[in-house]
């Protein structure tokens, strides 16, 4: 008997061998597909079983981690702010996150490789792993300014604002918003029903406007128009006499392009830097048949269009347009037609402007440091690229300073500070009311904060030209007010 | 002793000394394994570590020093291993009996030490009483009867019960404590059965009649207990929807058949009729069915959503690829989300927090527990010992092989309780009479023999 003890040994052997080698099949192989599948519950739990890091702006906390007395969720978010810096924090849902939250996930719960070397002092020291904290570049005095002017316009939009010399974003708000605290609580029905409320909200007051959003630039993007011009032949300048007829008959069309409220453009030949302060649209649309549109483009891209940009949240994708004949072109160098840009972009053409030509390149994270604050990573300023010479960018900021000072946007004056800007209101094919936007930076001599306003359909009838400055410019002039202390 | 000095056969030490080493050493892990949930769930040691520690660690030492007394020469290494096993089931009941969820209020530790320390109680009264387990052969056909008897009593009215749809359990009427699982303790009494019929009849049973193909077949006439036993396992599985108990009972026969017989034809025509059997079952019977379908495509949506379908397997191999190479350490991963954490699934509970080295290592315990079965067959002296041990050894390592496979998806899910390790008394005690007859047998294999080389001689006679 015993051969056939031994060979059942050995099939009982072979019986443990096939468990083994499933075990490790299912536990090192198929592990990682078992462990994130998303009927696995254990990830919902998980996500509340460390203490995240907390969001910090300017030593403010906006979002932080508080232990509670539950077995099963150890540990929920808070945002003290609630509503102020939803768009910029996210949420943190159970089952996803937004933004900053998902942005930097893997620093705030303190599974990022980065944090190796923390991870195994505290696997030594017996100390619960948490996760690092993230600061932010944004300025509580601008983020709360710029929030309540936006407020108290009573309109959706955005503001976003730049420090021009590092590209350091110091406000990004949207309107309307949320407040993230509803949407990270571990009642899972509860928070998924409200999202869906919010999802379906035709306000979609989940959209970030500042990155998420493309809107016609309208008058806005005269600025771009008048870097095209001026590149191309540095003996233009301010003073320059430009075509500025009443109508401006667009080629292959019976229709002509008008000035704003059908009104004349000084006598027919006005100097560019006049044109740019009454915002006339006629030769705007005839230098841009002039340069035409692959110049024009190329003009728009080294302001940044077109490159990908995470702040680090991806950013929408701003577009000029394509195929566009003379009527069309002329359309859009007055920033209509297919021509798209997100606030943040037209932030970063007044900051590549304000920087004596040079764009940086955007972002939201000052500094990560770990649990014990000891610095992990801190931002870098990049530039993004060279959008103008140094002279044209000079030529610009006067411009643009004289708009404020004599032109469209004088609500956005600030005793005592040279403020360069340039309003716009974008028409809208809906039959809505336009769109008023207001792109700016300040101090003119010495750039801190540059800014780019949108209020949706916020352009009140009130006259001719004054209507983007009249709602924007003010939003705007407070943001600046509370950068530069006044 | 000088006997003994001259024998041919390398006499095998006592080894009580060592065994004595590793039994503290168990439970010192399983001490260590109390300490670390207690510490990880509460931040301090558990306050009745102290009461366990002692209530094992004096256990352990009452059956050592019980076989020690009666069962000298045992091999040293099963009862410790089997201590570990226990005492890790013990923990993990424990652990998940900590968390405030439903699984975790099904989990009742302090019962279940109670019925370790009655397991090791009898195991102890075994050792007493049974001091040749060749009087069990005498009772070959009573062990017959009286394990035919529990296997079929759950179907007896007023004392039978159903319980998550089998119906494996006798209770007295109106008192829900009182429950015990028979069918746990007819696979003793069956094992002890057929390791007593083979012996008397393996001879005929070995008779060939026809040659096919490079298998000599047996005689017709000779299939007769082949299919009654194939027969009562099929009435297990349709009168209780018994899956595993059914699979164990089979596999185990046609097993001890093979030993006894020599026989491969035998496994042939007992693979056949198993196959035969299952894709009948899983043609007539829905949750037969139910579970191949779930085995095949076990992340299937649909499945995993149906009433019975695949969501409970799946939260056990969820469990798993949480737990990852290292575990989450115990305390620390979420076991009690797997229904029945605390009996069929908890070796995907232990899986989460121990990770597959804990795994790798509770598999080698076993089957080490295993290999010191079938090395007492080999060594055993007489063909009942051998059959008796063998089949012992073989139903622990099917039974491991069953729910274990079943667990992590290598085989269709049946029902049955980890080997020490599942929450309930009965498998729990048989289990612990099953190591105490190995024990003993182990004692009677390793101790010197009286008359050498007669038996040697013997021996000769049935080795082919």
């Amino acid at each position: 008997m015993n051969r056939t003890l031994k060979r059942i040994a050995v099939a009982c052997l072979a019986m443990f061998a096939l468990l083994m080698v499933n075990v490790n099949i299912k536990q090192a192989v198929q592990a990682e597909d078992l462990r994130t599948d998303a009927r696995n519950t254990r990830n919902f739990f998980e996500r509340y079983a460390i203490e995240r890091g907390r969001i910090t702006a300017g030593g403010k906390v906006v979002a932080q981690s508080v232990e509670t007395d539950s077995k099963s969720f150890r540990f929920v978010r808070q945002y003290p702010d609630a509503k102020l810096y939803a768009h910029v924090t996210g949420f943190f849902s159970p089952e996803s996150a937004s933004a900053i939250e998902a942005s930097e996930n893997d620093l705030l719960d303190g599974s990022s490789a980065d944090l190796l070397l923390r991870r195994s002092i505290d696997l030594f020291t017996g100390e619960p792993t948490k996760g690092a904290n993230v600061d932010l570049t944004i300025d509580p005095r601008a983020q709360k300014a710029a929030y309540d002017a936006l407020r108290a316009s009573g309109k959706r939009g955005a503001v976003l604002a730049l420090d021009p010399r590092n590209g350091a974003i110091r406000a990004m708000v949207s309107l309307p918003t949320y407040d993230p605290t509803e949407l990270s609580g571990t009642n899972k029905s509860e928070v998924f029903s409200r999202y869906d409320e919010l999802a379906q909200d035709k306000s979609q007051p989940l959209l970030n406007r500042a990155i998420g959003q493309t809107y016609p630039p309208g008058s806005t993007f005269k600025v771009v128009t008048t870097a095209a011009f001026l590149e191309e032949d540095s003996s233009r300048g301010p003073q320059t006499n430009v075509d500025a007829p009443q109508n401006l008959p667009l080629p292959n069309t019976t229709i002509s392009l008008p000035n704003y409220g059908g009104s004349a453009c000084g006598s027919g030949r006005v100097t560019l830097v006049y044109a740019l302060e009454q915002s006339c649209n006629t030769p705007f649309g005839k230098i841009g048949m002039e340069v035409g549109f692959d110049a024009l483009k190329e003009q728009t891209e080294k302001f940044g269009m077109g490159t990908q940009i995470g702040v680090p949240m991806s950013v929408a994708q701003s577009d000029f347009g394509t195929d566009y004949d003379d009527a069309a072109l002329a359309m859009a160098s007055i920033g209509q037609r297919d021509n798209r840009m997100t606030p943040l972009q037209m932030a970063m053409i007044a900051a590549g402007i304000a920087n004596d030509g040079t764009v940086m390149k955007p972002y939201l994270v000052n500094k990560i440091t770990d649990a014990k604050g000891d610095t992990i990573d801190e931002a870098d300023p990049e530039e993004l690229s060279e959008a103008v010479s140094s002279e044209t960018a000079g030529k610009l900021r006067d411009m643009m300073v004289s708009v404020v000072a004599n032109g469209t946007a004088n609500l956005a004056q600030i005793p005592g500070v040279q403020v360069a800007g340039k309003t716009g209101t974008a028409e809208t094919s809906n039959g809505q009311p336009p769109h008023a936007w207001f792109i700016s930076f300040a101090p003119a001599n010495d750039p801190q904060v540059a800014i780019a306003v949108i209020v949706e359909s916020g352009a009140a009838n009130v006259g001719a030209e004054a209507t983007g400055g009249h709602t924007a410019a003010p939003i705007a002039k407070a943001v600046m007010e509370a950068v530069l202390n006044k | 002793m000088s006997e003994v000095a001259v024998s041919p056969v390398p006499m095998p030490a006592k080894r009580r000394g060592a065994q004595l080493l590793m039994l503290a050493l168990a439970v010192a892990i399983v001490m260590g394994a109390y300490a670390n949930v207690g510490l990880a769930i509460d931040g301090q040691i558990p306050s009745g570590m102290l009461t366990y520690g002692l209530s094992l660690g004096g256990l352990m030492l009452a059956a050592y020093l019980v076989l020690a007394k009666f069962a000298p020469w045992a091999d040293p290494l099963i009862l410790p291993l089997v201590t570990v096993v226990n005492g890790l089931g013990l923990v993990m009941i424990y652990r998940l009996s900590e968390s405030d969820s439903g699984t975790g209020r099904l989990s009742s530790p302090n019962n279940q030490l109670l019925w370790t320390l009655v397991g090791i109680v009898l195991f102890s009264l075994t050792l007493i009483f049974l001091r040749d387990h060749r009087a069990l052969q005498r009772l070959t056909y009573t062990a017959g009867a009286v394990g035919l008897f529990l296997l079929v009593s759950p179907l007896i009215p007023f004392i039978g019960r159903e319980l998550n749809g089998a119906r494996i359990w006798i209770g007295v009427p109106g008192v829900q404590a009182a429950q015990i699982q028979p069918a746990e303790f007819a696979k003793l009494a069956l094992v002890v059965f057929f390791a007593g019929y083979l012996v008397a009849k393996r001879d005929v049973l070995a008779l060939a009649s026809r040659r096919l193909l490079f298998i000599d077949l047996p005689r017709a006439r000779d299939l007769g207990p082949v299919l009654i036993i194939w027969g009562v396992s099929l009435g297990v599985l349709v009168m209780q929807k018994d899956l595993g108990s059914s699979l164990l009972l089979f596999g185990t026969f046609i097993a001890m058949l093979y030993i006894a017989t020599q026989r491969s034809s035998w496994v042939i025509i007992g693979v056949l009729l198993f196959v035969g059997g299952a894709i009948l079952a899983g043609m007539v019977f829905d949750h037969v069915y139910q579970r191949f379908e779930v085995f095949l495509n076990p992340a299937d949506d649909e499945l995993f959503r149906r009433v019975g379908g695949s969501e409970q397997l799946m939260q056990g191999l969820f469990a798993l690829g949480s737990g990852g190479i290292l575990g989450t350490g115990l305390g620390q991963g979420h076991p009690e989300l797997i229904p029945l954490a605390f009996s069929d699934f908890i070796f995907s509970a232990i899986g989460e927090e121990l990770g597959l080295t804990g795994l790798m290592a509770l598999l080698m315990v076993y089957a080490l527990i295993v290999e010191r079965g079938l090395r007492t067959a080999l060594a055993a002296r007489d063909p009942f010992s051998k059959l008796l041990a063998g089949g012992l050894s073989f139903i622990l390592a099917w039974q491991v092989f069953i729910i274990v496979g079943g667990v992590t998806n290598l085989i269709p899910l049946t029902g049955l309780v980890t080997p020490f390790m599942s929450q309930g008394g009965s498998a729990l005690l048989a289990n612990w009479i099953l190591i105490a007859l190995l024990v003993r047998m182990s004692d009677a294999a390793r101790r010197p023999p009286p008359q050498a080389i007669q038996n040697e001689g013997l021996t000769q006679v049935f080795q082919r």
